[in-house]
């Protein structure tokens, strides 16, 4: 078909503009998948949490513990099903920049909620009969070179001195969206330990974890809670694990809406250097469409030449950057694994990608083609020659 | 035996166009008939007004008053889609600099004013193949028109004129920007159009040569058309 030779042929009339356009869209599209993928990596703890889990904390803050004693009257409350309890641990290992999450808690309960997490038999076993036993995911156990029966040692910084663990356990992610690369402990080898050195969070928990029989029932499960320990010393602030994970991005949030506004800037950018080409494009052609219109082509098939071309050039140069964003997220989720657990280049950032370079080339071809189409025939025809 | 009536019908033709605050008198007045197979050239100096009659016949100008009726359609009153249609169905162009799509071969060019009809895809190759077999192109027809002479060139654009069949071929210069023996070619072509398939051509032109060939000259001057010329160009 003729009209779909004209677009390709006509795209490649001037090389080097048209590559130089596509590399822009590449370029824009690829940074554009980038930054929405970062968006999402922060937002990937809150993306992971479940409905039916809450987590339930010192109303003052997160710094402050509760009694472990809590737990009891917490099981007893109508709608909940389980309850188990962690505590943030803050260690080091060996360095400063080796920074991962690790915590206390105790398992059986505690990955008893988390279905997700997966541990072999084995393992797992092996990890219960040991006080001191450790399991790590797999991404941290592969940064550091981590094998099952390693030793490794933590400096703690909230519970000061040296922690020795043993590996035990390495866990993966039932599927992608599953942060493989913390580390937790027996909350009860923590705990012992303190008692031993006499300090001051013995049977205290950083926060309980509540599994409920209903995500619908959240809200009220949680007025429950925090309604039994109203006055007591230590008051709860309930809430379900997404608003949980939600008050920690709260903190870093300018950031995310930096990264954001920065995203649609480039798109913005673009999409001026698309509608530059598509105009000098349209001012060289305008004797051509102005013949078109002499043979008896109407406006539509002006504007779909023009816009053919756009969406061609946008769209080609979208598809690369789409195709190009998988290996940059790869390599830079294992450069970033520290600070983004989970940096996987979401289904959604892809339709935005889409949507984004359907906008330029709509955008770019807008102007021209009005342009083209209201320009006299004998006008037109007067710019060649 | 009765008189057919004027393939084109000219009556009391005026364009004016504005230049800055000036109102500018391209044609005055202008009425003239052409008949069904006449070759019919328009000739005067430079801004007499050749171009703009040659546009307001093809229908890609509005004039400001009077009229204009082809084949019995009063052009004057149709709606720029209607005229559209009109144009693709009943005038051929020729121009001065050709106008070939540089990206599309001889023969896509050829077959571009018959993708706007009805005809299947073999039925514009037979009409494509035989529009170039009339210019003595057929064995150019795959190549592209960087690839041509500026005479196998406007060759090309002439068969793109005359495949749909209009009613009136209009040229605009048609070799102006041609040697000696090209622009013969081409005026050859142009004649045999009139003589052997009986085609009405309105031809603007510079040449007395070109005009020469013509049935009929027609002299514009200021916008005013008489039978001779009124001053040297």
């Amino acid at each position: 078909m003729h009209v779909l030779k004209l677009i390709f042929e006509n795209s490649f009339r001037h090389k080097l503009r048209t590559s130089l356009t596509i590399l822009g869209v590449t370029i824009a599209i690829l940074a554009f998948g980038l930054l929405r993928t970062v968006v999402s990596a922060w937002y990937a703890g809150v993306e992971a949490s479940s409905a039916s889990r809450l987590v339930t904390r010192n109303a003052v803050s997160l710094v402050f513990p509760l009694p472990l004693s809590y737990k009891e009257k917490i099981s007893q409350i109508e709608g909940v099903k389980g309850v188990s309890y962690g505590s943030w641990f803050g260690g080091i290992y060996i360095d400063e920049k080796n920074f991962f999450a690790n915590y206390a808690m105790e398992p059986k309960t505690y990955l008893a909620m988390y279905p997700e997490i997966i541990i072999q038999d084995d393992q797992w076993n092996a990890f219960l009969r040991d006080r001191k036993g450790a399991a790590a995911g797999k991404k941290l156990a592969e940064r550091f070179g981590w094998k099952i029966g390693d030793s490794i040692t933590l400096k703690g910084t909230i519970f000061p001195g040296n922690w020795d663990f043993v590996l035990r356990a390495i866990y993966r992610g039932r599927d992608d969206t599953v942060d493989e690369t913390a580390f937790f402990f027996h909350w009860d080898y923590l705990n012992e330990t303190l008692k031993k050195a006499g300090r001051s969070w013995t049977d205290k928990v950083g926060w309980f974890l509540i599994e409920i029989e209903n995500p619908d029932i959240a809200a009220e499960v949680s007025l429950r809670i925090d309604r039994t320990f109203k006055n007591s010393l230590a008051e709860t602030l309930t809430e379900t694990e997404k608003a949980f994970q939600l008050s920690f991005i709260s903190m870093t949030e300018a950031i995310v809406i930096a990264i954001r506004f920065v995203s649609f800037v480039i798109i913005f950018i673009i999409m001026a250097v698309v509608a530059n080409t598509m105009a000098m494009t349209a001012r060289e052609r305008i004797g051509e469409y102005a013949v078109f219109k002499t043979l008896g082509f109407g406006g539509f098939h002006i504007i779909g030449l023009i816009f053919g071309e756009s969406l061609f050039i946008t769209m080609l140069g979208a598809a690369l950057g789409i195709l190009l964003t998988f290996p940059a997220a790869e390599i830079f989720g294992k450069e970033l694994s520290q600070y983004f657990p989970i940096f996987n280049v979401e289904r959604e950032t892809i339709y935005l990608d889409i949507i984004a370079a359907l906008v330029i080339a709509f955008v770019a071809g807008l102007f021209p083609a009005w342009r083209a189409i209201h320009i006299r025939i004998a006008d037109g025809l007067r710019r060649i020659g | 035996m009765d008189k057919k009536p004027p393939i084109v019908e000219i009556r009391n033709l005026c364009k004016t166009y504005q230049r800055g605050n000036q109102l500018i008198s391209v044609l005055k007045d202008i009425s003239f008939n052409i008949d069904e197979g006449e070759f019919l050239a328009l000739m005067g100096p430079s801004g007499s007004g050749k171009t703009t009659l040659l546009n307001l016949i093809a229908g890609i100008d509005k004039a400001d008053c009077g009229s204009i009726r082809i084949g019995g359609v009063e052009i004057t009153s149709l709606a720029e889609t209607e005229l559209a249609a009109w144009r693709a169905n009943n005038v051929g162009f020729i121009f001065q600099f050709y106008n070939l799509i540089p990206v599309l071969s001889a023969f896509e060019n050829v077959e571009l004013p018959l993708l706007l009809t009805d005809l299947s895809k073999k039925e514009r190759r037979t009409h494509v193949e035989t529009a170039l077999r009339v210019v003595n192109l057929a064995d150019r027809m795959e190549h592209y028109p960087g690839e041509l002479s500026g005479g196998q060139q406007q060759r090309v654009a002439i068969a793109r004129a005359v495949v749909t069949d209009p009613t009136i071929l209009v040229a605009d210069e048609p070799t102006g920007d041609l040697d000696r023996d090209s622009a013969n070619d081409v005026l050859d072509l142009m004649e045999r159009l009139v003589h052997e398939l009986g085609k009405t051509i309105i031809m603007v032109t510079h040449d007395p040569r070109a005009a020469n060939k013509a049935h009929l000259i027609k002299y514009l001057d200021k916008g005013v058309l008489n039978a001779r010329p009124q001053t040297d160009f």
